[in-house]
Parts: C-alpha cells; sequence; structure tokens
C-alpha cells in the first residue's frame, strides 16, 4: 500500500507521542496504553526503529558508520513503512487505537538538522497516515539534556549528532543536537496542529491532562473489544500524586520501551 | 554538459565537482544488459578508461537484509520500495559519487527507472516516485535495452528452466500461471518505460536482435559521448 488517503475503511484512531529524549514522551504513552488496556479497548503499541527487519541494517549502519543524512533517512523511513504496512494500518483497519512512541515528526526533525530537503523528507512519508491526536512534549532544553545526561551517560554515535561535526565532544555534540532538534520541533507544533504538553511538571499532572484531551477527542467505548460493549463510559479518572515531593522525569517503569533511540 | 541531481542534490553533494561519466544501461532480466555491461567494460578499459560497476541490491548497508526479506516474501510494496531506494542511495554516495569524482567511467547496471518502474505498477504516484529519486545523479546517457517479453521469456528459460518470483509480478495476483503473469508484468513495466522515456530522454534499443548486433549500437553512442566530452574538455582548456 503506498498511499493511503485517510480510507473510510480505516476505523481506529492513531495517537503519536513526540518530542526530545528525556521529555518524558515514553513513560507518557506506557501509562495510556495501561489505562486503554486497563478499560477494555483494543490498543496497540509501536516505537520508533523497531521493525525486525530493518533493524539489523540499521544496527549495522549506526555502528560501522556507514549513514549519511540521505541513508539515514531513508532506512527509518523504510522501518516505519514496514511497521505502516504490516501493523499500524491494518490494525487501524481493525478499528484499534494505535499508540506510536515517535512517528513522522521525528523523521521531519531529525532529517531536517542532517540537511536533508523539508520538501524531500515530507514526501518520502505522505504513505503515513496522519495521527487523530499528536502530543509534543515540550520541556525546556536544559532539563531534557539534564535527564538523559545524568541518567544515560554512554551517547552513540549518531545520537549525538556527531555526524553533523558540531563539536569533537560526545556530550557537547549531544547538547548542540539536541539544541537543532527543539528549535525544529516548535517550527512544527503550530503546522501540525500538536497538543503541547508541558513535560516540566509531575507525571501524573501530565497523564491526567493527555487521558482528558483523548477521551475528549475520541469515543473511546467504540473501541472496546465485542465482548465489552455496552459497558460503562470510558473516563479518565482523577491521578492523586503521591504523598510528599515528587521528582518530574523520573524513570520510568520497568517494561517499557526504551524510547526509540536515536 | 555539467553533471546535476535531477532535483536538489541530497545533503554534502556538490554536483558540479562530479568529473566522470555516468552510463546507464536499462532493461528488464534477460534484456542482455548484463552481457552487455561486461562487452562494454572491456572495450572501454581497451579505449583506456577507467571503469566502474553499479548494479542494484548491492549495497553494503543493505543488500544483505533485502535479500533475505525478498526470499521470504514478507515485504510489503511499500517497505520494498524503500529498501531498494535505501540500497540505491548507498552505493550513489559511496560507489558512483567517488568514481565520478576520479573522473572514472560508471556503467550502471540499471538504475532508478527500473526501482520507479517497479513501483508504480504496484501502485506508487508518479510524484511520489519521482521525488524520492530526485536527489539522483542525471546520467550522461540512459540506453534502454527494449525486448519483447516473449522473448525475454525465451532467453530466461535458456539460462534457467524457472521464472524469477519478482520479475513475474508474481505479488501482484496478475495471473493464474506464472507465464502468464511475466507477459503481463513485463508489458506493465514497459509501458513506464515508455512514459519514462519521453519524460527522461531514454535511447531506445531495440534488444531482440543479436549481442554483437546491440553491442555495436551501443559502443557507437557511447563512443559518441566520450568523444563529444573529451572535445569539450579540450575546448574548456583552449579557451
Amino acid at each position: 500500500m503506498f498511499v493511503t488517503e485517510n480510507a473510510p475503511s480505516m476505523l481506529g484512531k492513531l495517537i503519536a507521542v513526540e518530542g526530545l529524549d528525556g521529555s518524558g514522551k515514553s513513560t507518557q504513552i506506557y501509562l495510556v496504553k495501561k489505562w486503554l488496556e486497563a478499560e477494555g479497548v483494543k490498543v496497540f503499541f509501536t516505537e520508533w526503529n523497531s521493525s525486525v527487519i530493518v533493524k539489523r541494517a540499521t544496527s549495522k549502519g549506526k555502528k560501522r558508520f556507514l549513514l549519511t543524512p540521505t541513508t539515514f533517512s531513508l532506512i527509518h523511513a523504510t522501518d516505519l513503512a514496514d511497521r505502516f504496512e504490516r501493523q499500524i494500518l491494518p490494525l487501524l483497519q481493525a478499528g484499534y487505537i494505535v499508540l506510536a512512541d515517535r512517528y513522522v515528526y521525528t523523521a521531519y526533525v531529525r532529517d531536517v538538522v542532517r540537511g536533508c530537503a523539508p520538501g524531500w523528507v515530507r514526501n518520502l512519508y505522505s504513505f503515513a497516515v496522519r495521527p487523530a491526536i499528536t502530543f509534543y512534549f515540550k520541556v525546556p532544553l536544559a532539563v531534557a539534556l539534564d535527564r538523559i545526561l545524568s541518567n544515560r551517560p554512554d551517547l552513540k554515535y549518531f545520537e549525538a549528532g556527531m555526524d553533523l561535526g558540531l563539536s569533537p565532544d560526545l556530550t557537547e555534540s549531544f547538547r548542540l543536537f539536541q539544541g537543532r532538534l527543539y528549535e525544529e520541533y516548535e517550527k512544527l507544533a503550530a503546522e501540525f496542529d500538536f497538543s503541547v504538553v508541558e513535560a516540566d511538571r509531575p507525571i501524573e499532572s501530565q497523564q491526567e491532562e493527555v487521558r482528558r484531551i483523548i477521551a475528549e477527542r475520541i469515543n473511546l467505548a467504540a473501541y472496546r473489544w465485542s465482548t465489552r460493549r455496552g459497558g460503562p463510559p470510558v473516563r479518565p479518572r482523577v491521578l492523586a500524586p503521591p504523598a510528599g515531593a515528587r521528582e518530574a522525569g523520573g524513570r520510568p517503569a520497568a517494561g517499557l520501551g526504551s524510547g526509540g533511540g536515536v | 554538459m555539467a553533471t546535476r541531481c535531477y532535483g536538489s542534490p541530497p545533503p554534502g553533494l556538490d554536483p558540479g565537482e562530479l568529473q566522470g561519466q555516468l552510463i546507464v544501461i536499462e532493461g528488464a532480466d534477460g534484456s542482455g544488459r548484463s552481457t552487455q555491461i561486461r562487452v562494454l567494460r572491456e572495450w572501454l578499459e581497451g579505449e583506456g578508461h577507467a571503469v566502474v560497476d553499479f548494479g542494484l541490491r548491492r549495497s553494503t548497508l543493505v543488500s544483505a537484509e533485502l535479500s533475505k526479506a525478498k526470499a521470504g516474501n514478507i515485504l510489503g510494496h511499500l517497505t520494498r520500495s524503500l529498501f531498494y531506494a535505501t540500497d540505491f542511495m548507498d552505493q550513489m554516495e559511496n560507489v558512483i559519487v567517488p568514481a565520478l569524482r576520479a573522473g572514472f567511467v560508471v556503467l550502471c547496471d540499471r538504475y532508478i527507472y527500473t526501482l520507479m518502474a517497479r513501483d508504480v505498477v504496484r501502485g506508487a504516484r508518479h510524484d511520489w516516485a519521482e521525488s524520492l529519486y530526485s536527489i539522483a545523479i542525471v546520467p550522461d546517457a540512459v540506453f534502454y535495452l527494449r525486448v519483447s517479453p516473449q522473448v525475454l521469456i525465451e532467453r530466461t528459460f535458456q539460462k534457467a528452466p524457472t521464472l524469477d518470483y519478482w520479475e513475474s509480478g508474481m505479488d501482484l495476483g496478475l495471473a493464474p500461471s506464472m507465464f502468464e503473469s511475466f507477459i503481463k508484468y513485463q508489458r506493465l513495466v514497459q509501458r513506464e518505460f515508455a512514459r519514462m522515456q519521453e519524460r527522461y530522454g531514454f535511447r531506445v534499443v531495440d534488444g531482440n536482435r543479436s549481442e554483437r548486433a546491440v553491442a555495436y549500437e551501443l559502443k557507437r553512442g557511447i563512443g559518441a559521448l566520450l568523444d563529444g566530452r573529451a572535445a569539450a574538455a579540450q575546448g574548456g582548456a583552449a579557451g
């Protein structure tokens, strides 16, 4: 399937989360998944850079420094294409809620920062259905950097944007690279109608907002397993933060997706 | 004639600094492409040109995974298309560009046109495929060996008694038998080539003829191209 306009046969809804590494988006989408599952909604989760067929080539490309901005872009597009053709689209057609940790906007941002022509990148990804909701977890750059650099110091070459020659130092390159990605995200937010979530807040507050937005925009009861149809409406319960101070951006729960890397 | 890309070049490439000649031989399996390229290579080297070969599905980056995936029949149309696009660009940047920079003649066994034809026959929009490959370098000459599907089959069976699944378009469900599917599929591809020929200016060569006749025509065409280039270079140097 090369091109999909929003086909009437597509009953499901796609929800994407975007943001810098360290924005907390993966935690949030994981909690959404748990919520929807608990409510008996048909839900599928997919994350960036996870196609079984393509990932070996992507790893090889990264390990052996074989990737240029163009092939970096194309190989990630191939990865999404595979997940899209074989999983995302069929599940949408079957009436699932599909949750995507990173989506085309990650490519729009990363590939353009690497120098690819924006028009070329947009055309490349034109096969991808537009999400019903795209959450952009907006966090001050310094906060995102701090979360990553204090938790995961083992930065990799492409992850740090070293191929751009911003700095010979891995950490400094990472800072500069993320800064550029941040600027690109800001440009896209208005154009693609992102639901901007201020991500420098307790996890529970963010999740409450996210659930509220989802419940407002999508009639979730319609996406329940048929054995559970006719049940109570799916309402986001108010989440009480635990007693005592709680650091924003704490480590995600076990079993969470890795956040897709670069 | 300055080297350029169809659209904007990919990041990091200045087409102006490419000096060699990019020559493409297109055509279906059984059109005689590989044979002709072998002949041409020897001839060109005999004439004192440095030659580099290019072919689809040979990239360091993805050829192994692509071959495996093809064998498993697990690829969707779009995924297969993008795998090939990745393979192509990896080779364009790592094989073609360095060779052209060094002034080599690059002989391409197929180019973007086969890839675009395959995509469109499988449902891709023309403008999508053209935009995708707009970052490709424009060849100095494209020779399209056009062969009737019946002759293609005859030649295919001379090599081995089996038709290739993909070259028969079996993933498209065009016909109940592989033979009929092959004919139908190759006709669809040829129709795309006819359309592209107008748009991109191929030199169509009657590939139904003997190997020698085809080789003669190709050598004449390529010879004129290289002589023209040499004359232009000399004229530039003198002026």
